[in-house]
């Protein structure tokens, strides 16, 4: 179950080059809603899309594929998509919907959709989920931190961001590198990620992350009948280009790795948990 | 898996069929019966396993102006089915109005599932029977005796009691309650249901989504009617909220900060603030915040959380669940 349950897994890098432009890795993401939206597979979707502050996300619902193309790149940082949820199903009046997250928002897409209590007209209105692997999160002010004081970037002149090789990564639009190892980062990841047993987006309809590929492709599963469908049909539609994941380096065993090292970690979190206290123990989300 | 395809395959396929035995006519009142007329057509096709009684008549005669002659056509006993009451205590109705929501879902229910035996909105029947599962849809006013006598009745008559609804389940929005209605100026006490009973299940939502109602009552079924492997899994699926109704009868905004946020687990997904019905949730430092003037205390934030429970037996089978219930339903799977 490290890498869950899918049906394939292949490289990857989207086609279009002005998506790529921007993009963190292979494009996967924004390239996959564009062709889900322009063939009315998706209404819209839920992304991280531009917030008041430089890369501090704020989940939009993105209509166009211009709205997709702005939310491009990762931010890593907290961004609550699901919070958007039932505002793209009730008040945007979508009737398919495509959404984007992390390992733990999409199981908190699935919960609601088998547990709606407070989904109303949630559970079979999403069309596409995608999740991205993910290690952990930083608060904002985590990444703050890290970028300006730890980088010596300010926030406004970073250009992107990337954690990768062991280093976090921040790239200056003047075309310096800023790295720091990422074990200085550690102590900025959000507590709430330390109990979290999925790193490759186990629930979602695809599943996508740098992590396998070379650089500039990403690694895609797909893991349900939707996904395989709507990546077919992407294939088809010659809006990716393909290798098979096992003819390049690193693949699936890198992948395979570093899940496991984020499962066996967090388990132990978990464990260590239930006596916390003295005769007392905090709380397992999972029972 | 094996599980799930075989689950998929009773709904889809070869239905067990059995002899007709006498479970008490559904008697149903003109005014419920009318409308059921009118939207018949494609649910009546399902059962394969119709008993004599029933000729061809129905499809040709749904038209819209003849109404008189519908009082025989619900009188179908189907064995099988569970039975299923709607007590109605100190509520908006807003809950039976979420279950009527699933629209000719609600007639798939109805007329494979199970029979609304008691239901003061939709069923003519005074007294509350004997029943398989009761939905208790708000709080008791106990300065009214006979909600309280009603409540009572319903947990000794009901193999299963559910709060249905936020209401029911912690009080909700009649925890606000102080009494000088109209007519009744002396009512001004309310608690919910598990004050004065006990509650095997919560389904809690102001109201609880159509869908969440559709999961329970099909979940129901297959725990009181299906094979082990399909008790197995309506017990999985259950007992999340089950172990809400062991938690106890208060829910607030607060919950999140108790025992996800104190608790060193959130981690910002921002699914509270989509269960809000009031929109009291916002997300601030990547961390719900909670208005405590506008949250009503209907605990759907918390239970919606995939950090309050996340079962990964039921979740991790999403997509054969999901289906599953849509072929329960008769849709999807073409």
């Amino acid at each position: 179950m490290v890498l869950g349950n899918y049906k394939n897994c292949v490289s990857a890098r989207a086609a279009d080059p002005a998506i790529l432009s921007a993009s963190q890795d292979g494009g996967i993401v924004t390239q996959l809603f564009a062709f889900a939206l322009e063939e009315g597979i998706i209404d819209g979707a839920i992304v991280a899309g531009q917030g008041d502050e430089p890369y501090k996300p704020e989940p939009v619902v993105a209509t166009t594929v211009a709205e997709l193309m702005e939310a491009r790149g990762t931010r890593y940082t907290i961004c609550p998509n699901v919070s958007m949820i039932k505002e793209a199903t009730r008040s945007y009046g979508l009737d398919k919907v495509g959404i984007v997250g992390t390992p733990c928002q999409i199981q908190a897409v699935r919960k609601a959709q088998l547990y709606p209590m407070g989904m109303r007209a949630v559970p079979d209105k999403i069309a596409l989920a995608i999740g991205i692997f993910c290690m952990e999160n930083f608060p904002y002010q985590g990444l703050e931190t890290m970028v300006e004081d730890l980088c010596n970037v300010k926030m406004e002149s970073a250009v992107k961001m990337d954690i990768g090789k062991g280093k976090f990564s921040v790239y200056t639009e003047r075309g310096a590198v800023s790295q720091i190892p990422l074990k200085l980062t550690h102590k900025f990841e959000q507590g709430g990620c330390h109990v979290c047993l999925d790193y490759v987006a186990n629930l979602a309809d695809v599943s996508t992350g740098s992590v396998g590929s070379p650089d500039g492709w990403s690694t895609v599963f797909t893991r349900t009948k939707a996904g395989e469908s709507i990546w077919g049909k992407a294939i088809e539609a010659g809006y990716f280009e393909t290798k098979p994941i096992e003819d390049v380096k690193p693949g699936l065993d890198l992948v395979t790795k570093l899940a496991t090292d984020k499962i066996t970690k967090n388990q132990k979190t978990l464990d260590e948990r239930a006596s916390f206290g003295v005769g007392k123990g905090l709380r397992n989300p999972y029972i | 898996m094996g599980l799930l395809s075989r689950l998929k395959e009773i709904f889809t396929g070869n239905k067990p069929e059995e002899p007709e035995a006498a479970s008490e006519p559904v008697t149903v009142p003109e005014p419920s019966a009318a409308p059921k007329s009118a939207a018949a057509p494609e649910p009546v096709t399902v059962p394969e396993a119709r008993p004599e009684a029933k000729p061809a008549v129905k499809p040709g005669d749904v038209k819209v102006e003849k109404k008189p002659e519908t009082q025989e056509m619900e009188e179908k006993p189907v064995a099988e089915k569970i039975t299923i009451g709607h007590v109605h205590m100190s509520g908006c109705t807003g809950c039976l109005v979420s279950l009527a929501d699933n629209y000719e879902g609600l007639f798939t229910l109805l007329d494979n599932y199970a029979d609304l035996n008691y239901c003061l909105t939709l069923a003519d029947v005074r007294d509350i029977p004997k029943m398989d599962v009761a939905l208790v849809e708000g709080s008791v006013c106990i300065n009214d005796h006979h909600s309280v006598e009603d409540i009572k009745k319903a947990r000794e008559n009901a193999t299963i009691v559910v709060a249905l609804g936020s209401c029911a389940a912690y009080g909700n929005i009649t925890r606000f309650a102080r009494g000088g209605q109209w007519n009744q100026p002396q009512h001004e006490a309310y608690v919910p249901i598990g004050d004065l009973i006990n509650v095997d299940l919560h389904l809690p939502g102001c109201p609880p989504s159509k869908e969440a109602i559709r999961n329970v009552a099909v979940m129901a079924y297959l725990l009181l009617r299906g094979t082990d492997e399909q008790k197995e899994l309506a017990a999985a699926y259950l007992k999340p909220l089950m172990d809400l109704a062991q938690r106890g009868n208060e829910a607030c905004g607060c919950d999140l900060i108790y025992d996800v946020i104190n608790q060193g687990i959130c981690m910002g997904c921002g699914t509270c603030a989509a269960a809000c019905p009031v929109r009291a949730i916002t997300i601030e430092g990547g961390k719900p915040n909670v208005d405590r003037d506008l949250c009503i205390k209907c605990g759907a934030c918390y239970a919606q959380c995939p950090r309050s429970f996340f079962n990964f037996d039921v979740m991790n089978q999403f997509e054969a669940i999901s289906e599953a219930i849509d072929a329960a339903m008769g849709k999807g799977d073409e």
